[in-house]
């Protein structure tokens, strides 16, 4: 018997043939809902012999390995409650924790809050660049409905969308989007003259594609301004969605864009790396939710431009959703995104 | 998670050659084989060499682009390290161009 697990993290035992079942039903729901091509026969053994795998912990063969970028390394210690300053925080990554690169991030982690306290984060990331190594991005969550009431000035578009009021949800969004597009230029500014090597927006498209679109058209203006800046977007969700619903982006319409899309438009606004996010259905088995997470960005790394860093972590790229992710998951994740999946990074 | 990552499927960051590799991905977009290629190309050593930390501390020490170990007579680090980094890669790094800027230092 195979011991595996539940997308919610509980154990659950399978035999093999069971798994290949789970497998291929995942791999299946990926093609109908992503229309995406699906995995080979031969990945499929793979993935079954990596998830079948009886050691606890799985890794890639000497050759496969891929580079890490990461979401708000500070936060991972706030939220343990060691009371370490973010610069030596940073440093850890880099000594201890083999990173291949940094994000220095506030504990909020909006962009919004982040506004209020330039001059100290400028400082942070300043003072951390002359004692460390690796490339180091500013990150933070584009999180538009903080622009919306009660958190913001907007009108929220999930109050007037249940009251027929269409038009008004469109107006108040593609005015969240603007204010949220301002902010995001002004963090950039900041961040870049402080000397970061450039911005991770993560969780991108949380608040549908009117965020989507404000994230795009923010890049773009960045890059224009700074060419060399380098820009990662990481993704909320597997699927944009359409709030707005018929906002475009160089003449496509974002709502509905499944992870290939969303990294095409990535690229086509000047961004170096995409993330695609692919949600666990904790109903669902491991097997079942990894099989539909790597079949979807196997095809995004396929047709991307751009390097490829998948999300996999709570909740996303296949592993449980658990506060605290269960080993035995994240390392055969790890290792069938790298070798099944073709990522470029995670 | 990131312990996991970096075990599982990580290049090794500053212990190996991660942080030049991503610095490729990062600054010009290059896909993960290119990458490697590329630093593996200006590095002079071999592909399985990027993720090897024997062969990999030894080549940095070399060239002085920092390593995980900060004791006596470690390699240049932070903004040394990267600004032997910037000529080694053939790219700008943001906070070493920052750095010449306001000492007025050119190299």
């Amino acid at each position: 018997m195979v011991l595996t697990r539940m997308g919610d993290g509980a154990f659950v035992e399978m035999t093999e043939s069971e798994v290949r079942k789970e497998v291929e039903a995942g791999v299946e729901e990926a093609v109908k809902k992503a229309k995406c091509p699906p995995l080979t026969e031969d990945d499929i053994k793979r993935l079954i012999e990596i998830i079948c795998e009886p050691r606890k912990f799985v890794s890639v063969e000497r050759g496969n390995e891929l580079v890490l970028t990461y979401d708000s390394q500070p936060l991972k210690f706030t939220r343990l409650g060691l009371p370490i300053a973010m610069p030596q925080i940073l440093q850890t990554y880099e000594r201890g924790l083999m990173a291949d690169t940094l994000e220095m991030a506030y504990v909020h982690y909006s962009a919004k809050p982040v506004k209020m306290i330039f001059p100290e984060e400028q400082y942070v990331v300043a003072e951390t660049l002359l004692t460390t190594t690796p490339a180091l991005l500013y990150g933070v969550m584009p999180n538009m409905p903080m622009y919306t009431k009660p958190d913001g000035p907007c009108e929220n578009a999930s109050e007037l969308l249940p009251k027929g009021l269409i038009k008004e949800a469109q107006e108040a969004q593609l005015e969240a989007a603007d204010l949220l597009e301002r902010d995001l230029l002004l963090l950039g500014e900041a961040m870049y003259e402080a000397g970061a090597d450039g911005l991770d927006l993560d969780t991108t498209a949380a608040g549908g594609d009117a965020e989507f679109y404000a994230c795009l058209r923010a890049i773009e203006k960045l890059k224009e301004r700074y060419p060399n800046m380098s820009i990662e977007v990481g993704m909320a969700g597997e699927f944009v969605l359409g709030f707005h619903g018929s906002l475009e982006y160089k003449g496509e319409r974002l709502a509905g864009m499944y992870p290939h899309d969303q990294c095409r438009m990535i690229a086509k606004a000047g961004g170096n790396i995409a993330g695609p996010a692919i949600n666990t259905n904790t109903r669902k088995s491991f097997p079942w939710n990894l099989a539909r997470a790597v079949t979807m960005c196997k095809y995004a790394a396929e047709v991307s431009p751009i390097p490829v860093h998948a999300n996999v972590g709570m909740g996303v790229g296949g592993v449980p959703m658990q506060i605290t992710p269960p080993i035995d998951c994240v390392s055969r994740a790890s290792t069938a995104m790298a070798e099944i999946g073709k990522m470029d990074g995670l | 998670m990131a312990i996991v990552h970096s075990q599982a499927s990580g290049m090794g960051g500053v212990r190996t050659a991660g942080d030049l590799v991503a610095r490729m991905q990062l600054a010009k977009s290059m896909r993960l084989n290119d990458a490697k290629k590329y630093v593996a190309d200006k590095l002079g050593v071999g592909l399985l060499d990027l993720t090897d930390e024997v062969v990999m501390r030894e080549v940095r020490e070399e060239l002085d682009i920092s390593t995980v170990y900060m004791g006596y007579g470690a390699a240049s680090r932070g903004i040394e390290a990267k600004a032997n980094i910037a000529k080694l890669l053939d790219i700008e790094i943001n906070c070493v161009e920052k750095f010449k800027n306001k000492t007025g230092m050119k190299f």
